[in-house]
């Protein structure tokens, strides 16, 4: 992989330069305490220490709500003319962020292809961006505090540079679009770059034994942890809206008033909502929260690895931070395992 | 992040096909066969599925939803669809006039391993709207009769009037190259001619040899415990009994997440199961 530095100094300027590769995109302050991704004019207002946005990146590629097709009573279902033209680069994407990324192409990939969100990454440039770990991070225990694919480039913080690596072709253009404000890795660099990991490593207050976990679920199937989750749950389904990896959604039609025109849509669905597994004619596959919750946890940690051979929760503590009843799956996952123990 | 690439309409996997109701057979109170074809030529040519797979039937201004294709592939050219009116589409689709446009995708899902059914007796047992999926079975055996050994069906229904494929699956009753035991929970007719009682004591009638049987199972919740019960008294081992089974569906192409039980997608490693993975999955059965 070509490695290269870009000193502090230049950044703002290689931010500049990033314009002519599309809308960039980075976190910025939204509350005290809250950040998003949002379009950015220049350098200074990123937020370069943000631990994590509200929603993740999922939000530019996997529309909240977005239309599938326009319909018509004579002609039928039209895809829509464009899904997007748009070039977007995301910068300060984080390692999590990334795996949630790679997670999703999997996921839109496959036998069946998505075009609506492949055809929108198709057109975005992400440029990672390293960050330190806060209390509710445990992408260390998920495997997914480093990556190294799934960037264009990524830019590690080693003092008064960064440490740049560059992922694809169109990271390699981006560079050689602002050349001369990028250096050799010297041996210093290097060093740094290794304190640094390890410094990084250092500071992860979270931790969880996730590798035997599918076996432990298994056994636990009827564990009261999932009644007691069920019961404090609120089947409001934030945690699914911020989770970098929920992929589910619904599908409505929406008639225009003429009763002849329309479009269909879809939008984000979560599994804890109460009318997700119902079928036509009243029966609910999983009508008490308690199974809607078990079920969430074991597509997240089980179900998926037997499917992608992964978990695909990627330790960004979004869920947590977010939860209006304070569900912390650290904490769920703990207990299940105590209880193996007794 | 790699080159762009122009996605044409042609990779949309979520794209309805323009196709036509072309006729409407009515079954029992709420219940049609509906023929529907292909509105360009080169579907209706290139159209083929395995009996046990579904399609995605729009209803343009209302919704979409899954149904699991009666017609066999042995007669291409109409997909059969038999539906209940149930929900928001059905109660729209009931409602369509003569020859009224519609969108298909599809087939989707497993169907039946018709690989390994071939060379064995074939034992379709169904309930109620169960029928649906496991006439395609039936009509692609019997158009294929050399390929299996014994095919046997039972079918129960609450009683003669809800009886689906009825008269149909009368005229089997006398044909050789088939066992069909009908029956119904009760006859207040006195015209029933055949079977009285639930679909498990029609058992009673056939000879079943596990070891060269695959079962189809297809019915209500209760219908499948009963039957299992029976098949595994007889020996079958887990993996010759198959189920069809149902789940919310939205995509049909295994993204949406709606049909994920455990960890499989119903859409995609489903509708047909065997028991033995069945089992394995939580919430399954």
């Amino acid at each position: 992989m070509k490695i290269i530095t870009l000193p502090k100094e230049n950044f703002a300027e290689f931010v500049g330069h990033l314009c002519s590769f599309g809308e960039i995109h980075a976190p910025i302050k939204r509350g005290d305490r809250s950040f998003v991704f949002a379009p950015v004019k220049d350098a200074s207002e990123i937020e370069l220490d943000c631990v994590r946005t509200i929603l993740p990146l999922k939000k530019y590629f996997f529309r909240p709500m977005e239309v599938m097709f326009n319909f018509c009573a004579g002609e039928g279902y039209e895809i829509p003319s464009e899904v997007t033209d748009k070039r977007i680069v995301v910068f300060g994407a984080h390692p999590c962020d990334i795996h949630g990324l790679n997670i999703l192409d999997m996921v839109f990939n496959g036998r069946y292809v998505d075009t609506y969100y492949l055809a929108r990454k198709s057109k975005a440039a992400i440029i990672g961006l390293d960050c330190i770990p806060d209390d509710l991070c445990f992408c260390r225990s998920t495997r997914t505090d480093f990556v190294d694919t799934g960037f264009d480039l990524f830019l590690s913080d080693i003092g008064d540079k960064y440490l740049v690596r560059v992922g694809t072709s169109l990271g390699d253009d981006m560079v050689r679009a602002a050349e001369s404000l990028f250096y050799e890795v010297q041996k210093e660099d290097r060093d740094a770059y290794k304190r640094k990991s390890i410094e990084r490593r250092e500071s992860f207050k979270t931790e969880i034994q996730l590798q035997d976990l599918p076996g432990i679920m298994d056994l636990e199937y009827e564990s009261q942890v999932w009644q007691d989750v069920g019961e404090t749950c609120l089947s409001c389904g934030t945690c699914s809206m911020v989770c970098p990896t929920c992929y589910c959604y619904s599908v409505f039609d929406e008639l225009d008033l003429d009763g002849s025109s329309g479009r269909r849509k879809r939008r984000w669905d979560c599994c804890l909502f109460k009318d997700y597994a119902l079928v036509a004619g009243g029966h609910n596959f999983r009508a008490k929260r308690s199974s809607r919750v078990k079920n969430r946890y074991f597509h997240k940690q089980r179900g998926f690895v037997s499917l992608y051979g992964r978990p695909s929760c990627v330790g960004c503590g979004r869920c947590k931070a977010q939860c209006p009843s304070g569900i912390d799956i650290v904490d769920v996952i703990t207990k299940l395992r105590s209880e193996t123990r007794v | 992040m790699s080159d762009a690439h122009n996605y044409t309409s042609d990779e949309n996997p979520y794209l309805p096909k323009p196709a036509r109701i072309i006729r409407t057979l009515p079954q029992i109170l709420d219940h049609q066969l509906f023929q529907i074809r292909f509105e360009k030529e080169e579907m209706i040519n290139n159209f083929t599925y395995r009996p046990g797979q579904f399609v995605m039937l729009s209803v343009i201004g209302t919704g979409e939803a899954p149904f699991s294709i009666s017609s066999s592939p042995t007669r291409p050219g109409i997909i059969e669809l038999c539906v209940r009116r149930i929900g928001h589409v059905t109660n729209a689709l009931f409602k369509l006039p003569p020859n009224a446009p519609v969108g298909i995708r599809g087939p989707y899902g497993n169907g039946f391993p018709l690989d390994k059914l071939e060379g064995n007796n074939l034992l379709l047992v169904a309930g109620g709207l169960g029928m649906a999926p496991l006439r395609s079975l039936l009509r692609y055996a019997l158009d294929n009769r050399s390929k299996f050994k014994d095919v046997i069906l039972m079918y129960g229904a609450r009683n003669p009037d809800d009886m689906l494929f009825k008269y149909e699956l009368l005229e089997l009753i006398e044909q050789p190259d088939v066992k069909c035991l009908l029956t119904v929970d009760t006859d207040n007719s006195g015209m029933w001619k055949a079977h009285v009682g639930v679909v498990t004591t029609l058992f009673d009638h056939a000879e079943i040899d596990p070891n060269n049987t695959y079962a189809a199972i297809c019915g209500p919740e209760i219908m499948f415990k009963y039957v299992l019960e029976e098949l595994l008294k007889r020996n079958f081992s887990k993996n010759r009994i198959l189920m069809s089974l149902e789940r919310n569906m939205q995509c049909g192409v295994g993204k949406c997440g709606h049909c994920m039980v455990g960890y499989k997608y119903t859409c995609l490693d489903g509708p047909i199961f065997n028991y033995w993975d069945a089992i394995n999955l939580p919430e399954m059965v």
